[in-house]
Formats: structure tokens, C-alpha cells, sequence
């Protein structure tokens, strides 16, 4: 081994010799491994080789060591998943036999139906109809007790979750607004009919507005689903239209809009997703946002 | 033979090749099967026949000699491509920092996606995350790499026109990556969203950095190989097995930009966080170690605190990085054996990275004083603080247990962040605040006060940020997992994104505060490059006040 000239060069500031080498003016001390360095260095690399012992790790032919206390994550989640379901099983059982009428007479289960319901509701619905039912723009209010689809009753809410409205479900709830602008009114009858709604909730009409054409093509076109005194129909979804509750708003354009193209909102059918318990005390939770009217 | 002037084989070849491949590209435009890649192809096209034509202008405007490798005996380094990259380094970075604080602001305000598909969310996501780690880091590599490379080997750069080659075909893939994300063009994978051509694209112009690092490194003038350059090395070689081993695809036509990647399932998974772990080791670890190991001594004016040190904490490092990546997919559909090397690998990795840190930091022992009058060596030592911060994080969140409660959280973002903004950010910084004045022969930056208010408006936004972070994410991680008496879980998901809220807004002014300090270095740097020598010598640049 050469031994360059300044190979003892010592730096004054450590006192620790350099190595001799010089780069663009970078020197390198020769500063042996910090003690405390090495050693958590091999205490990690023990405690490595320690859980490589107990928990799977070498990968074999076809296998792999499964360590000495033969640990899974499958059976780890497998068996955390069976100790929530076997704590809630007897709740679930009562709620999967008793009847509406008993569940609301039976405070225990009235309560685990509503926080099974309310869990589910927030998983499930709270996209569409918000974190506390109060619904958006198409999606409806099911904190109050205006309901399109029955009168929200229990076995009502049930029927809608279980097959839902427009769904692909046989048995959806089926009902739609039609697209009037597609040649069955001219777009003066369209605004005429507009207005004459909004009369009917009580809204500003503009002067101009000619509710007596209105009133005529709404008894002619829509009092069939809406009902003649503009009332709507719960086996329909046709809402009704003097209770100043709007689903897509109460504005002029947004109500030509929907007379011109219709509307028909989905709701998934949830049977096909949830089971019957779930599907059970969600209607038990939706029922006590709104209320039957 | 003076006088004789004829062109290199590099200058025809490079040529010929440019010419062709603008062909190529011309018909591909023609034939693309949708606008958005006629739009990339186009790119090429007209970058081929740019080539062509700077090839040749350069050519009738060089002397008939190429320039020396020595002048004096001194080498003739060359700083051109250096220069070039440290600008383009600064403008990525702006546009990544500032992309970075619209989507901070989206999170809290959705409606700033303004429901347009190329201002969403999903598209400029990935803007953000290539522009500050390739567009921004990777030109700080690049310049930093080439300036070290050169110095410490005391050897002119090898090639000739290959380092051009190298800094502006990495710029135009970035053109490429960046213009693909707001047009849709992506494969799906989380930092390495770029189509098959962009990657081949890439891939060639890597290989080609290797070769020029290489072959700068073997006509070194020094007998050994300073530690910057085996980080470096390192760095390259690895990002290109990475690159080429996540980016395996074919592509469904030459006149496509789609393609499908050969991996499957939970082999695809495993790839991509091998990919991507590693990205994070030796693009944003090792690459950045070799810029602190030459910035921090040098401008501390002190010796490197331990050779040895960093001997065994490069090999450490080197060998357990590459094993790390499953701690990204704990209790997901990969093999338990394999979470088990991720997580313990990551732990023995800890004392590794932080050899590093101690490097650092203790290259300052006998000069902790010039702390309080250089705030360019502030941000250096304070980016390898943020780096033992991170490095020691990272191997927590790697062991299981923490890893249930983190993964999927906002913690990952704020770890990613504190090492993004902390380390990567800070080390660059100063990197970039160092060399302005050494490329454009200034006796000192325009104003120290300056990098002084830079440092701490950005340490205030970085320290705004992760804290943020951190309560979002451990409090999203709580939220996730609360169940109630009955066994039903106590929050819904939209309940834990409503709690999260006012943590967003408090990251985006984190990260604003961290753009502006960005702004202000810009402008100081601007400062140092037009004003002239004797000025900032004589100091003449009056108090100024920030952000003005």
C-alpha cells in the first residue's frame, strides 16, 4: 500500500486523522462508527432475524416458512370479523324475526336497529341523501315528513330500499315524469303550465303569464299522475306540487326543464345488496329522520 | 490538421437519427388514433426536426476544434448543461409547488375543480407529484450530478453534444408527461403514470446520462471516487432497473398511446411499490445523499465527519432499500411472507439512512457557528434534520401495527411531505443557492437576507403542513376504526372526510407559505445571475423586504 504525503494529516478542530484523499478541495476524516450506531444497527438486525423465526417470511418452492406461531393476516381478519359478527348475533336474530310493530316495542331492539341503521346509512345513502338525510338537488329530503313513494311508513321505506325506484329490480318502483318538449306541448304551453304550478305553491307569477292556458294543459297532461287538485300520487312517485317541496327546485327554468325533458331519479335497488336485516333497520333509522305522515 | 473542420460522428449520427425519428413521428401524427396522442406525436416530430436543425447551427458555429478537455492544465469543465438544468430545475419547481397548493385547495374546496376534466383533481394529482419529484428533483439531479461529477473528479464532462442530450431530452419528457396528464394520457401507476412511448422515450435518454456519468467518472483525474459519485451512480443505475422493470408494457398500436403492462394482480402491486419504494430510495434518497455530501462540506469548508461511516452506510443502504417496498401493501391480497421482508427490512434500514444524517451533520463539528451567519448552510443541515425525521417515520409507519392505523391516511401524505418538502426541498435549495453563484462567476448570491426570510417562511409552511398532517391523519385513522357498544362502526366515511376539513386548509397555507419562500428564492437568484460581479461584491443591493 502507498502511504501518501498526508496520509496523518490530523484535523485540528476533531483531532481526528483524515483519510488522505482529496476531492475539489473535500477532505474525509477517518472517524471510527459511532458506537451507538452499530450497535441499534444490530439490534434491528437481530430483532429481524428474531420475527423472521416466528412470522412467515422465506419464501420456498411452492410455500413459505409460516414462522412458530404460524400467524396469518387472512386468519387474523378472519377471526376478528367472526368475533364482531358472533357479538351482534343474538341483536341480529331478534331483528331478523321481529316484526315492525315489535321492534318499536321493544326499546333494546329499537335501538339496535337504529344504530345498525345508522351505520348503514352512512356507508349506503349519506352520498346521495347526505349525512343526515337532508338530501340535495334530485335526491329527496327524508328528514321531513313528505315521502313520494308511499306515506312512509315502515313496510313502505322497506319496499323502496329493498327494490328501489327506476331500478333493475322486476319489482322496482317504477313511475315517470315524461319528457313533454318531445312534441307533446309547444314550448308556450310548456311555460304556461310552469307558471300555473308555481301558482300553485303560492309563488310569484309574472304578470304577463297566462294561467288559464296553464290550468288547462295541466288538467289535460298532468293531473292524470299529479291528481286534479295537484296533489300527486304516493303510488306514482308523482310528488305533489303544493307543498312548496321541490326535489329539483322551485324556479321557473329548473320547472321547464323538467316538463320539457322529464325526470326520473334512480335509486338502487338495495336488496341486491344489503341483507334483509340491515335493509330492516334502515328503514327503522329513516323513519325516525322524517316520520309517517 | 488545423482548420480542418468536419463533423463528429456523435453530430452526424445524432442528426441522421433526429431526421428519421421526425419521420417516424410525422406519421404517427398522421395515423393516431386520437387527437391527444397526434398532439404527443407532434411534439416529437417537431422536437425531432429542432434537433436537426440546433445540431447543425451549432456545428457552422463551433470552431473546427472541439473544445479541450484541459486549459492550463486545469480542466475545461463544462457548466453549460449545468446551468441549463439549474434553471429548469427552478421553473418546474414553481409550477410543481404551485399546482401542489391547488389541489391542497381543492381538498378543502372541491368546487375549485371547476368541472372541467383537465382541472381535476385526478389529472393534476399526478401533475403535481412529477413536476416536484422528476421535473423539479430531477433536474436538481441533474445539474448537481454533472457540476460534482466534474469537480470531483477534475475532468471535463465526457461527450460532447451527449450532455445536451441528456438535460434537454429529460426536459422534453417532462413536456411529454405533463401535457399527457391534463390530456388524460396514463397507464395507472402511482408515479409512473407516463404511456409507453414517454417511457422509451425516457429510457433512452437514461441510458445515456448513465453513460455520460460513467465515462466521467472512468477519466477521472483523482485516484479515488469520492462519495457523491457512488450515491450518484447508484442513483442511475437504479432508477433505470426500476424504470424498465414497472414500465413493462405493450402497447396496443404504434399509433396508440395505450398500453397493457404485463403484470397482473398482486404481481403488479408487488412491481409497482418495488418501483415505487424505490423511487423514494435512490431518486429522492441516494440522489439527494450525493448532493449533501458534496454541498454540505464544501460549504461548511470541513471535512467529511466519517469515511467509514459513509462506507457501510451506502452498502447498508443500497441493499436494504430495494427491499422495503411491501410495507406499502400490508394487509392487502400479498403474501404475508413478503409484508414481513417489507417490514423488517424497513426497520433495519433506519441506522442506514441514518448514517447519512450523522454525516451530515457532524461534517459541521468546529463550524456550528457559521448556523447563525449562513442561512444557505441553515437549510442544508436543517434538510438533513428533516431527512433523519423522515427516515426514522418511515420505519415506524412500516411496522404493522402503526401501519393499520396510518395506511390510507393523510399521515402518509404528511411522512411524504416532510421528507419532500423538509429534506429533498431544503437539500436542493441549498444545492441550487450554492452553485448560481459558482456557475455564473458571482462572488456571493445577491442577498443572504433573502434566503434568510426564504428559510423561515418555508420552515413555518413546512412545520404548518405535517402538523396538519399528522392530526388529520391519525384522527382519520381513529375515525376509520371507532366502533360503537353495539359493534357498528360510530363514523361514516363522509363524517371522517367532514372532520378533516380544517386541516386541509390549513396544509394548503402551509403550502403556500412554502411556495412564496420558492418566489422570493427565484427572485434573489434572478438578482444574483444579472447583477454584475463588483455590485455584489461591494454589496451594493439595498435592504430589502420580502415578496415585495
Amino acid at each position: 500500500m502507498s502511504v501518501t504525503s498526508h496520509e496523518h494529516e490530523v484535523d485540528a478542530a476533531t483531532g481526528t486523522a483524515t483519510t488522505g484523499h482529496e476531492w475539489d478541495g473535500i477532505r474525509e476524516l477517518n472517524t471510527p462508527l459511532p458506537k451507538w450506531w452499530l450497535y441499534i444497527f444490530y439490534a434491528t438486525i437481530v430483532w429481524a432475524l428474531g420475527y423472521w423465526v416466528v412470522y412467515p417470511a422465506i419464501p420456498l418452492a411452492s410455500s413459505f416458512t409460516k414462522g412458530v406461531i404460524n400467524y396469518s393476516s387472512r386468519a387474523e381478519v378472519t377471526a376478528e370479523v367472526a368475533q364482531l359478527t358472533s357479538a351482534r348475533a343474538p341483536m341480529v336474530a331478534q331483528l331478523a324475526k321481529a316484526s315492525f310493530d315489535e321492534i318499536q316495542k321493544d326499546t333494546k331492539l329499537l335501538t339496535f336497529a337504529r344504530a345498525q341503521g345508522k351505520a348503514a346509512f352512512g356507508d349506503n345513502c349519506a352520498p346521495c341523501h347526505g349525512a343526515g338525510g337532508g338530501g340535495s338537488k334530485a335526491f329527496p329530503n327524508l328528514a321531513d315528513d313528505d315521502w313520494l313513494w308511499g306515506t312512509g311508513t315502515l313496510d313502505d321505506i322497506q319496499t323502496t330500499l329493498t327494490h328501489g325506484i327506476r331500478s333493475t329490480d322486476p319489482q322496482t318502483r317504477q313511475g315517470n315524469m315524461p319528457a313533454f318538449g318531445d312534441g307533446v306541448l309547444k314550448p308556450a304551453e310548456i311555460s304556461a303550465v310552469a307558471d300555473y304550478v308555481r301558482s300553485l305553491s303560492v309563488l310569484d307569477v309574472d304578470k304577463t303569464a297566462d294561467l288559464k292556458l296553464g290550468q288547462k294543459v295541466f288538467a289535460e297532461n298532468c293531473a292524470a299522475c299529479h291528481g286534479e287538485d295537484a296533489r300527486g300520487n304516493h303510488d306514482l312517485g308523482s310528488p305533489n306540487l303544493t307543498d312548496q317541496i321541490w326535489l329539483y327546485g322551485s324556479d321557473k327554468a329548473t320547472i321547464v326543464e323538467g316538463i320539457t325533458k322529464g325526470r326520473g331519479g334512480m335509486m338502487p335497488n338495495w336488496g341486491e345488496r344489503l341483507d334483509a336485516g340491515t335493509i330492516k333497520a334502515l328503514a327503522v333509522y329513516v323513519r325516525t329522520l322524517g316520520g309517517a305522515r | 490538421m488545423p482548420g480542418q473542420k468536419s463533423m463528429t460522428l456523435g453530430e452526424m449520427g445524432l442528426a441522421v437519427i433526429a431526421a428519421l425519428s421526425a419521420v417516424l413521428w410525422i406519421i404517427i401524427t398522421a395515423h393516431a388514433w386520437t387527437p391527444e396522442y397526434a398532439f404527443h406525436a407532434g411534439l416529437f416530430a417537431i422536437a425531432s426536426v429542432a434537433s436537426v436543425f440546433l445540431i447543425v447551427n451549432r456545428y457552422q458555429a463551433r470552431p473546427a476544434q472541439l473544445p479541450p478537455q484541459e486549459i492550463n492544465g486545469k480542466p475545461n469543465y463544462n457548466f453549460e448543461p449545468v446551468k441549463f438544468s439549474t434553471i429548469a430545475a427552478m421553473f418546474w419547481g414553481i409550477a410543481g409547488f404551485l399546482v401542489g397548493l391547488i389541489i391542497a385547495l381543492q381538498l378543502a374546496y372541491p368546487e375549485l375543480n371547476l368541472g372541467l376534466p383537465w382541472t381535476s383533481f385526478g389529472r393534476l394529482r399526478p401533475l403535481h407529484t412529477s413536476a416536484v419529484i422528476f421535473a423539479f428533483g430531477g433536474n436538481v439531479l441533474l445539474a448537481c450530478s454533472f457540476y460534482v461529477v466534474q469537480r470531483t473528479c477534475h475532468a471535463r464532462l465526457a461527450g460532447d453534444l451527449a450532455p445536451w442530450f441528456v438535460v434537454l431530452g429529460y426536459n422534453f419528457f417532462i413536456v411529454i408527461a405533463g401535457t399527457g396528464y391534463l390530456l388524460g394520457i396514463t397507464q395507472g401507476k402511482e408515479y409512473a403514470e407516463p404511456e409507453w412511448y414517454s417511457d422509451l422515450w425516457l429510457t433512452i435518454v437514461w441510458v445515456t446520462y448513465f453513460i455520460v456519468f460513467l465515462a466521467t467518472v472512468i477519466k477521472r483525474k483523482e485516484p479515488h471516487i469520492y462519495v457523491a459519485n457512488w450515491f450518484f451512480l447508484a442513483f442511475i443505475l437504479t432508477i433505470a432497473v426500476l424504470h424498465l422493470g414497472n414500465n413493462t408494457t405493450i402497447p396496443v398500436s404504434i399509433f396508440s398511446s395505450k398500453s397493457y403492462i404485463v403484470w397482473s394482480g398482486v404481481q403488479d402491486a408487488m412491481i409497482q411499490w418495488w418501483y415505487g419504494h424505490n423511487a423514494v430510495g435512490f431518486f429522492l434518497t441516494a440522489g439527494f445523499l450525493a448532493i449533501m455530501y458534496y454541498f454540505i462540506p464544501k460549504r461548511a469548508e470541513r471535512p467529511v465527519y466519517s469515511y467509514r461511516l459513509s462506507i457501510i452506510h451506502f452498502w447498508a443502504l443500497i441493499f436494504m432499500y430495494i427491499w422495503a417496498g411491501p410495507h406499502h401493501l400490508h394487509y392487502t391480497a400479498l403474501p404475508d411472507w413478503a409484508q414481513t421482508l417489507g417490514m423488517t427490512f424497513s426497520i433495519m434500514l433506519w441506522m442506514p439512512s441514518w448514517g447519512g444524517m450523522i454525516n451530515g451533520l457532524m461534517t459541521l463539528s468546529g463550524a456550528w457557528d457559521k448556523l447563525r451567519t449562513d442561512p444557505v448552510l441553515r437549510m442544508l443541515v436543517v434538510s438533513v434534520a428533516f431527512y433523519g425525521m423522515s427516515t426514522f417515520e418511515g420505519p415506524l409507519m412500516s411496522v404493522k401495527a402503526v401501519n393499520s392505523l396510518s395506511h390510507y391516511t393523510d399521515w402518509t401524505v404528511g411522512h411524504v411531505h416532510s421528507g419532500a418538502l423538509g429534506w429533498v426541498g431544503y437539500v436542493s435549495f441549498g444545492a441550487i443557492y450554492c452553485l448560481v453563484p459558482w456557475l455564473w462567476n458571482k462572488p456571493k448570491l445577491y442577498s443572504l437576507k433573502l434566503v434568510n426570510w426564504h428559510f423561515w417562511i418555508s420552515t413555518l409552511g413546512i412545520v404548518c403542513y405535517i402538523s396538519a398532517m399528522w392530526v388529520a391523519g391519525i384522527m382519520q385513522g381513529l375515525m376509520w376504526r371507532a366502533y360503537t357498544a353495539l359493534g357498528f362502526l360510530e363514523y361514516s366515511f363522509l363524517e371522517t372526510v367532514e372532520a378533516l376539513h380544517p386541516f386541509y386548509i390549513i396544509r394548503a397555507f402551509g403550502g403556500g407559505l412554502f411556495l412564496a419562500g420558492a418566489l422570493i428564492m427565484v427572485w434573489n437568484l434572478y438578482k444574483t445571475i444579472v447583477t454584475p460581479a463588483e455590485e455584489i461584491e461591494a454589496g451594493v443591493n439595498p435592504a430589502l423586504v420580502p415578496a415585495e
